[in-house]
């Protein structure tokens, strides 16, 4: 069957053959997972439960439940962003959707889309499915992999269109100061850029507040901010994100959004309801507990020689494997039944890292880091 | 969270951590976890460390009982007075002074159904302050002190997600 040239001009996922091979083996440890370990809020499923019982099966509106954009409002204001719900706020079928949406909305075919790396695999090819072309910006340990203008200049971020952000990162679990997004805004407000800012980790920041770019000065009205309950709420299945603009770019999103999803599912919007309305202790338990294995995990890597950056959001730690990331994973893999994801996978300055998901209980997180260790020591020579 | 306090609660969670371990997630050294430790025990607020034991899995037979007890005080005599002469019996696993219809709350545990029984009747029932006892056997638990019991163990996410 034809298949369109932009859908085969994505390459397979990068991983696609550790899957292969963990799918053959028992007893395997996964450190490759990106979503909690955790079961969402009981509050929040008893709400979804309750929903079918009262046959709530209907549509909702496009944009979501009023309901519940007027919480996300309310929830948002922790970070001191201040959006309408009936206007600027779009609630979606994950972070992911409102990803899709603000790009197939926002570029047109031939457009540059400045990206980050590493960053979540998910961008490159949305772009790619939009028509727009992905322009790699590479981060480094170096800059504790913040994105800096000398970085986008360097790289033609200047002739960009738009700037895809994620901090707190997916890989890296890197954060941005407020005065290092105040640099990136500058050179987004001097060159024109619109700012797709993809914030679903901003609940899991482990030394301080998280800080939005688009509450910067001259920011709101050029960035479009990308947040759901997958992570912090620990709600992945129920598939519920929300996208914050400007109205008319959020009038654009649903106008892409009505004809392909219609509305998101109403189950999993009356959850979010609950999870917004009382589960922040149930949330704030899960964060400590995050916090303790970031601590753990990174102090290990570092303990057995593998440098380790200090990742301060996300549930992702970072370490340098000290030579080829790939075959360090699938050997760890194939040899000690630990899976984990080699940095390159992320895109350039990915190289040489492994991204390491402390989303595992700190049980089978100790033994996967005695593996590990004992792999090291046995097996690899740390360059 | 004070230092004192994320220790408690990471205790709480699991008691078996080793000082290393400890001191990784905290993110200090494990000669101030010793120390913490050391106070907090002195201070008494550790008063012991214990498995949650799930007795089913081991096919042990072993019955306990939740026993209400309500007591009559005199100008002699006060609930710690009577409270302290409970305690003592190993077969008394918990002991507490609740407010409502009763007076102590009182788990007790035993090999069989008549131990226990024998137990609440010539022990604890002959005690002068006690005015009436009612015994509940627990004839299963699903939930104790935090922890669910059966399996609910399995991870079903994928090995990789993005």
């Amino acid at each position: 069957m034809k298949r369109a040239e932009r859908v085969q001009a994505i390459p397979p996922s990068g991983i696609r053959r550790f899957f292969e091979i963990a799918e053959e083996m028992d007893d395997v440890i996964s450190l490759g997972v990106g979503e909690p370990d955790f079961t969402a809020p009981w509050a929040a499923r008893t709400a979804a439960i309750d929903s079918l019982e009262r046959g709530r099966t209907s549509y909702t509106a496009n944009r979501g439940m009023r309901e519940l954009r007027e919480e996300i409002s309310t929830y948002v204001r922790r970070w001191d962003l201040d959006y309408d719900p009936d206007e600027e706020v779009l609630v979606t079928t994950g972070a992911s959707e409102a990803v899709d949406l603000a790009v197939r909305s926002i570029v047109d075919p031939g457009d540059v889309v400045a990206v980050p790396q590493p960053s979540y695999i998910s961008y490159v090819p949305t772009v790619t499915f939009a028509g727009g072309e992905a322009l790699g910006v590479p981060t480094s340990q170096a800059d504790d992999f913040a994105l800096t203008p000398e970085a986008l200049r360097e790289a033609g971020a200047a002739d960009a269109d738009v700037l895809m952000l994620c901090y707190p990162n997916n890989p890296t679990g890197a954060v941005m100061t407020r005065e290092e997004l105040a640099e990136v805004a500058a050179f987004c407000r001097e060159h024109d850029l619109i700012v797709l800012s993809d914030e679903i980790y901003a609940g899991l920041r482990y030394d301080g507040e998280h800080t939005s770019i688009a509450t910067l000065p001259g920011m709101r009205e050029r960035t479009v901010v990308f947040n759901g309950f997958s992570k912090t709420h620990a709600m992945t299945g129920l598939r519920l994100g929300f996208a914050l603009a400007p109205a008319d770019a959020v009038t654009a999103m649903n106008r892409v959004h009505q004809y392909t999803m219609l509305s998101s599912p109403t189950t999993a919007q009356h959850a979010a309801i609950e999870a917004l309305r009382s589960c922040d202790d149930a949330v704030e338990e899960m964060r400590t507990q995050f916090d303790r294995r970031r601590r753990f995990v990174i102090s290990r890597f570092n303990e057995m020689g593998l440098d380790c950056f200090e990742a301060k959001g996300a549930f992702y730690a970072f370490p340098r494997c000290g030579g080829d990331d790939e075959r360090f994973a699938e050997e760890l893999l194939r040899e000690r039944n630990v899976a984990l994801v080699p940095g390159s996978v992320f895109g350039s300055g990915g190289d040489g890292h492994l991204r390491v998901s402390y989303a595992t209980g700190m049980a089978e997180l100790k033994t996967a880091m005695d593996r590990i260790e004992a792999f090291v020591a046995d097996q690899w020579s740390v360059a | 969270m004070d230092e004192k306090r994320e220790l408690l609660d990471l205790l709480r969670h699991s008691a078996r951590e080793s000082t290393a371990d400890i001191a990784r997630q905290l993110g200090i050294e494990e000669a101030r976890v010793e120390a913490l430790v050391a106070e907090l025990e002195d201070e008494g607020a550790i008063r012991g460390y214990q498995a949650i034991v799930d007795w089913d899995a081991v096919d042990e037979e072993r019955v306990t009982a939740m026993v209400e007890l309500n007591v009559e005080l005199d100008r002699e005599t006060k609930y710690t007075d009577i409270s302290a002469r409970i305690a003592k019996f190993p077969e008394v696993s918990d002991l507490k002074l609740v407010s409502g219809d009763y007076d102590f709350a009182v788990e007790v545990s035993g090999d069989s159904m008549h131990d226990v029984s024998m137990f609440v009747s010539e022990r604890i029932a002959p005690i002068p302050e006690v005015t009436q006892t009612v015994t509940h056997f627990v004839m299963d638990t699903y939930k104790e002190r935090g922890i669910e019991f059966g399996d609910h163990t399995d991870d079903d996410r994928l090995t990789y997600s993005p």
